[in-house]
């Protein structure tokens, strides 16, 4: 319809699946991100270790290159330590990434009553979560387990297909440490997105929550002399999961078990607190 | 058949130990249908309900013939809600955010930007559609909540106290929008207001509720139908002559005092026939005036009835 045919008409065109809907907030959220050159720059910093570990990887099969720095061949040992290495740094920036993203995703809907007009349409609560959720697992995986498979195949590239074989465990514990660490996270700062409608004090309580709980479990074990602190620590207990999935050594008495399940909690937890707020209506009893 | 838009059976709501809409049964087809009541009568709980935002406690309802309790996801595929409050994201342009409203409902994304556009010229914020909503005034946030409200092409369109804070050109504006979809066919509208006029001035049904029960159903087309014939006449020339023949007609006619006839017309009877009466008779209607019972009148009656149960 010409826009001088001012009056009202139907709509009688195709619509588009209704799984699919969720993702539409995730192409609306995701475009309104990268708007901010704040985050733009970050996010580019958060991509230099990969492109120093690239460099790292190459060089250490270069032995042109090392006989010239007059290094030996094979200097660094690449491992289930390396990528672990890599993966600690990742999981560091992915923390802050998701400080700054995360409030802004759901606060602005809850602070400007937008919930009612999303569920007044044919579009559910888990759809919205699901649709703002992807934005984080989005940007998340983009600095973790992409650029850490990419190394990974870089490295079997270099190193040969029996390499490759004989490591397929890394490959494994970056994709599954990933998606478990962009799972707690996303979950934890769209419950807290949820619960403070400002923005700034969101981003906060993010860091709050994941750096104060590490030095509140830190306080505890110190007291208590126990290891039962760290189950304060979201950070810590992603690394002890993470310890255990690249087979390395236990860093602490709590176990790679123990340390899974109270990530599950956590994230139950936030699932159980973004139901309560998620809503079209709040009921006044 | 008419086909039944709001269908309550029983329909009952409680929010913890309180009963906020009791037993409500009833049928509604009209093309416009007005939810009146005082503050705290029931209505927007009753429309948050029917859309599936506040948890059925007895009874069940159905929208256009579908149940609220098993087929909510059809429901608000066919409907589009305008609701009370400001709901926005406010560093969007009205464009983004329609076509945004849009593209949840289920529209390809081409055409949801093109309904976007079209919308926003329909409700008279073309010009302002790439301005962003945190920058509108309040008559154009409630028109561009209109706009998100019909996007879509719902078949029922639900309007929450939509002429609120509007300035009296701006609520003329939005009241004859709503009068156009009414006019074109294409949905109905129910509307949920406090203010008696806007629901005179729109609807064809109106459901009074009060303390979360229904007091009182006005087909206000009837009413206005069967209010017609009751007319009050000042006439010039031989009134006596003039009332008998309107009584020969079959009118209840009475002269008071003056030269002022009041007559209660027969069925089937119209004004033209008043005229034609007095023509013969050469008497000159100096006022003619229909008196009928106004909705203010219909809404204080309402008020006035006990509440003892929800049904019509």
């Amino acid at each position: 319809m010409a826009v001088y045919k001012r009056s009202y008409k139907g709509y009688a065109g195709a619509y588009t699946p209704e799984w699919s809907r969720f993702r539409v907030l995730t192409r609306y959220a995701s475009r309104g991100l990268f708007k901010s050159k704040f985050l733009t720059g970050f996010f580019v910093i958060c991509l230099f270790p990969f492109l120093v570990t690239a460099l790292l990887i190459y060089l250490n099969h270069n032995g042109t290159v090392l006989a010239m720095l007059k290094f030996g061949k094979n200097v660094i040992n690449i491992d289930n330590a390396f990528f672990s290495r890599y993966l600690q740094t990742q999981i560091g920036f992915a923390f802050l990434l998701t400080a700054f993203v995360g409030p802004g995703l759901i606060s602005p809907d809850l602070g400007n009553n937008a919930l009612v007009l999303y569920f007044c349409r044919p579009f559910s609560r888990t759809e919205y979560v699901a649709g703002k959720l992807l934005v984080l697992v989005k940007l998340l995986s983009y600095i973790t387990w992409v650029p850490g498979l990419i190394l990974f195949a870089i490295e079997s590239s270099l190193s040969g297909w029996s390499w490759m074989i004989s490591n397929l465990y890394i490959a494994v514990a970056i994709v599954l440490s990933s998606l478990m660490m962009i799972a707690v996270l996303s979950l934890l700062a769209l419950a807290l997105s949820a619960w403070v409608k400002w923005k700034p004090v969101a981003g906060a309580l993010v860091l709050g929550v994941l750096f104060l709980g590490t030095g509140f479990g830190a306080a505890v074990n110190g007291i208590m002399r126990t290891s039962e602190g760290f189950l304060f620590s979201i950070p810590t207990l992603i690394e002890i999961v993470t310890h255990a999935l690249f087979r390395q050594a236990p860093l602490t008495d709590l176990s790679p078990l123990q340390a899974f399940v109270a990530l599950l909690l956590i994230a139950g937890g936030c699932l159980y607190l973004l139901s309560r707020k998620i809503k079209a209506y709040e009921v006044v009893r | 058949m008419t086909e039944s838009v709001i269908q309550l059976d029983r329909l009952g709501v409680r929010f913890g130990k309180r009963d906020i809409l009791k037993d409500l049964t009833c049928t509604l087809s009209g093309r416009s249908i007005g939810l009146l009541g005082p503050n705290g009568a029931g209505k927007s709980t009753l429309i948050n309900t029917l859309l599936g935002f506040y948890p059925v406690s007895s009874g069940t309802a159905k929208l256009l013939g579908l149940d609220i309790r098993t087929q909510i996801k059809q429901i608000r595929t066919l409907v589009g809600y305008m609701p009370e409050n400001d709901s926005f994201i406010y560093n969007m342009t009205a464009v983004a955010f329609i076509r945004l409203m849009a593209e949840l409902s289920g529209l390809p994304s081409e055409a949801a930007l093109e309904r976007a556009h079209e919308a926003l010229f329909y409700v008279g914020l073309g010009e302002a559609r790439y301005r962003k909503l945190g920058t509108y005034s309040l008559g154009m946030k409630q028109l561009a909540k209109l706009a998100q409200a019909i996007v879509h092409g719902p078949k029922l369109l639900i309007l929450d106290e939509p002429t609120n804070g509007l300035d009296p050109p701006a609520r003329q504006r939005m009241i004859r929008l709503i009068q156009e979809m009414r006019d074109s066919k294409d949905l109905h509208v129910v509307l949920c207001s406090h203010l008696l006029r806007d629901v005179e001035e729109t609807c064809e049904e109106v459901l009074i509720l009060k303390q979360g029960t229904i007091v009182h159903y006005s087909n206000l087309e009837e009413e206005r139908r069967a209010n017609k014939k009751f007319v009050e006449i000042e006439a010039s020339g031989d009134e006596a002559g003039f009332a008998v023949a309107l009584q020969g007609l079959g009118c209840e006619c009475a002269v008071a005092g003056g030269n002022r006839i009041k007559a209660v017309l027969t069925e089937g009877m119209e004004i033209r026939d008043i005229y034609r009466v007095a023509a013969e008779r050469d008497v000159q209607l100096r006022r003619l005036n229909y008196r009928r019972d106004t909705l203010e009148d219909i809404f204080l009656k309402a008020m006035e009835t006990e509440t003892t149960n929800g049904r019509l």
